[in-house]
């Protein structure tokens, strides 16, 4: 039994926070949500270069060859700086591929998301922003071996950036009648529309389908049986969620503790107070319970697959709730200054929007624990 | 990072299992005095009481991970506590094994092992509760005895305790209050011991105040040098720290009132298809869950050798916060029915699901309240400057 990080994902975790600090501190970030496409070319080409854009590909297919748990280090430490990347995004959609795909599709795509020429995401949600077969109501039309799509996909995460679309769609009546799709975003009847969202971090859009054209050789799996590799991917995507919030809220939380040390009134540093001091420590409880879920979460998506769908939507509800408290009274505690746009624990708090329903909020994901444990 | 359990450690795990298989039938009655006798002696002839203490104290000689194994494979069967004198094992014997004289070990480990009587814990008084070292019960040496004079409270089972572990300052002067302070083994038959029994909100009596006036206690039960006692504590209690086993007992715990939410109603329709109380029991399950992850967390920390600073209150504060809310939330989910009392013809379940929301204040201000428990936090681990 060890429930710990390991040398070399400690090590990574250095490495990670050191070119972060150094190349891409809060000004840079701030810098960057300005811009058109929201992130800065030169670090995704710089974090292919590390290795850390295919970190969880296998290296036959031009990866790092690591685990989950290597990419909850990375991904905390991306989170913590509120890195400006479709990192998560690619991520998913390499995994969607390496899941469900074949050899020949494999070696088709993930080495290009590996060394980031091409950048990936999931377009699961549609507007029920139901999580589940039946928010998938996009209809495949067959045509010989390929399927025809003429509909929206919503809430897509770097719809703006992305270039390879995992889309899911539905082949027949049935519930579970489900399929996966590889789409590219420059062929005929695909165009996408992105929009800065409520944390200028991070970039989505919707999806517009226009008789666009998925060929057999792009269906990932059989059509039809889709479901599982779609839940599943639905609990990888909580799970990296999960990861980058814990840094976030890690960091916002630093922050806060680092004011009420700073900051002097009625001659005390406001943290001598409890009315200070002990929401900083109930916070702590929350985000150290919430660092212990999520490792075990991403430890189960290799070595215990059966304990994924509990333990993803444990550390996503557990999350969510925490952070989106860290996120307000991390502001509140601040004081004034914290409803400034110059102090930047407000920039957590808005990340805390953005967490909280991506791969489900809290109600979703307690609801999924009642039902998964026999309720 | 891995969750399995390495050979060693599951052929022991096994070893478990087979004892229970064979001495824990799963219609035994626990509560059967025999019975637990019985139990007693079994477990007591496997070294499993006493488990991680040293061999030559006739203790078991357990690693972490086997405790933990132990523990965790008992919680699951209900099985009666490993040993009958429950103070004694927490942390009583882990002082006497640190500090005590040879002829202490002889005299007092064995008796706790076999559980031949119980030990109490005379630390709180009515000035000092959460801050123990401020205690100001006096004890002056005359000769080869220490004559006590002052008063205990919230002193659990005082009353049907033979020895008391008991702080008392024997120097006023000393410039800091952790000095000063002095740990005695007291038999509780000494002349000047006085306990009255507090009676508590469930209406049951599990404490007591303890009066002692003139007390006489021979210079060989002192534990420790004198002005030692303030150490002798800490480290004692710091013994008492895997939460493993709370934590298989809290998600017991949890499946009754999964049980009892599959038998109630709300607004006439069954309760768990009522959403607030599905999502009430998932979030137990969550902190419950993470409890049991954050106590896996802190045992790597310590098999490694780290410190594991603060761990100890995360989990307490979790603990605290379902202790209370899951005996509240007992008694939402049985609506109007919730407030007959044991011993009325419409009690559910005679009545256990009040005694369990009337009794949570044993665990959540025993051992530090969670306000203290915050402090803690925010001052040992967050470095925050101190209150007062």
């Amino acid at each position: 039994m060890d429930f710990g990080f390991s040398e070399e994902q400690d090590l990574l975790r250095a490495e990670v926070r050191k070119l972060l600090d150094a190349r891409c501190p809060l000004g840079e970030v701030r810098k960057l949500a300005e811009t058109p496409c929201g992130y800065s070319a030169e670090l995704w080409g710089e974090l292919a270069q590390l290795g850390w854009l295919g970190l969880t590909i296998p290296e036959e297919f031009g990866g790092a060859g690591l685990g989950w748990v290597d990419l909850v280090v990375l991904l905390q430490e991306t989170g913590r700086s509120l890195f400006p990347s479709p990192l998560v995004s690619t991520t998913l959609a390499a995994a969607a591929i390496l899941e469900s795909g074949s050899d020949e599709q494999k070696q088709r795509w993930l080495p290009s998301l590996a060394d980031g020429t091409r950048i990936g995401t999931l377009a699961l949600l549609e507007a029920a922003d139901a999580i589940g077969p039946t928010g998938i109501a996009l209809a495949g039309k067959p045509d010989g071996d390929a399927f025809i799509l003429t509909g929206e996909k919503r809430f897509v995460a770097d719809a703006g950036s992305a270039n390879l679309l995992v889309v899911a769609f539905r082949t027949g009546p049935g519930a579970h009648d489900l399929a996966l799709g590889v789409l590219d975003r420059g062929a005929a009847g695909v165009a996408t529309r992105s929009w800065t969202t409520i944390d200028a971090t991070k970039r989505a859009g919707t999806l517009e389908l226009d008789g666009a054209r998925v060929e057999k050789s792009a269906l990932l799996g059989a059509p039809g049986k889709s479901w599982p590799a779609i839940e599943r991917l639905f609990d990888l995507g909580a799970i990296a969620v999960t990861a980058e919030l814990t840094g976030a809220a890690e960091a916002a939380h630093a922050l806060t503790v680092q004011y009420a040390k700073d900051r002097l009134q009625f001659g005390h540093p406001i943290g001598k107070y409890q009315g200070v001091k002990h929401p900083l420590a109930e916070m702590y409880v929350d985000l150290e319970s919430t660092k212990s879920l999520l490792c075990y979460a991403a430890w189960a998506v290799a070595e215990s697959p059966g304990e994924l769908p509990r333990s993803a939507s444990l550390a996503k509800a557990y999350g969510s709730d925490m952070f989106a408290r860290v996120g307000i009274d991390g502001v509140q505690l601040h004081g004034a200054v914290g409803y400034t746009a110059e102090y930047d624990i407000q920039l957590y708090l808005k990340r805390s929007k953005w967490a909280r329903p991506a791969f489900g909020d809290s109600d979703f994901h307690y609801e999924r624990v009642a039902r998964l444990g026999g309720l | 990072m891995d969750f399995r359990l390495s050979s060693q450690e599951e052929a022991f795990r096994d070893e478990v299992r087979r004892f229970l298989d064979e001495n824990l039938p799963a219609d035994a009655n626990r509560g059967d005095f025999r019975f637990v006798v019985e139990w007693n002696k079994k477990v007591r002839a496997k070294r499993w009481v006493g488990f991680s203490w040293p061999k030559e104290v006739g203790g078991g000689g357990g690693t972490l991970m086997e405790q933990v194994v132990l523990k965790e494979e008992m919680a699951k069967r209900k099985a009666p506590p490993l040993g009958a004198c429950f103070m004694g094992l927490a942390w009583v014997g882990p002082a006497i094994i640190q500090y005590g004289t040879e002829a202490q070990k002889q005299r007092f480990i064995p008796d706790i092992l076999d559980g031949a009587y119980q030990w109490c814990t005379g630390y709180s008084e009515p000035g000092t509760g959460s801050d123990l070292a401020a205690l100001s019960c006096r004890a002056v040496r005359e000769g080869d005895v220490y004559v006590v004079n002052g008063q205990k409270i919230w002193t659990s089972i005082a009353m049907w305790s033979k020895w008391m572990i008991l702080l008392v300052r024997t120097d006023a002067s000393s410039a800091s209050k952790h000095e000063g302070i002095t740990c005695l083994l007291m038999e509780m038959s000494t002349p000047g011991v006085e306990v009255r029994p507090i009676q508590n909100m469930s209406g049951t009596a599990m404490f007591a105040e303890v009066f002692l006036n003139d007390v006489r206690i021979p210079v060989e039960n002192r534990l420790g040098e004198e002005g030692q006692g303030w150490q002798v504590t800490v480290s004692a209690l710091a013994s008492e720290r895997s939460s493993i086993a709370e934590v298989t007992a809290m998600f017991r715990k949890l499946e009754e009132l999964q049980e009892l939410a599959k038998r109630c109603t709300r607004n006439g329709v069954p309760a768990t298809r009522d959403p607030r109380v599905r999502r009430q029991l998932a979030v137990f399950e969550a902190k419950i869950e993470a409890m049991r992850l954050n106590g896996l967390r802190s045992l790597t920390q310590q098999l490694r050798g780290e410190v594991a600073q603060g761990e100890t209150s995360v989990n307490k504060l979790l603990r605290a916060e379902l202790e209370v809310d899951m005996g509240d939330f007992a008694l939402e989910l049985l609506g109007s029915a919730a407030v007959y009392p044991r011993g009325s013809d419409e009690s559910v379940d005679g009545g256990r699901w009040q005694s369990g929301a009337l009794n949570w204040p044993e665990v959540v201000i025993g051992g530090g309240t969670p306000n203290i428990q915050k402090n803690i936090i925010a001052e040992r681990i967050l470095h925050l400057p101190k209150d007062g």
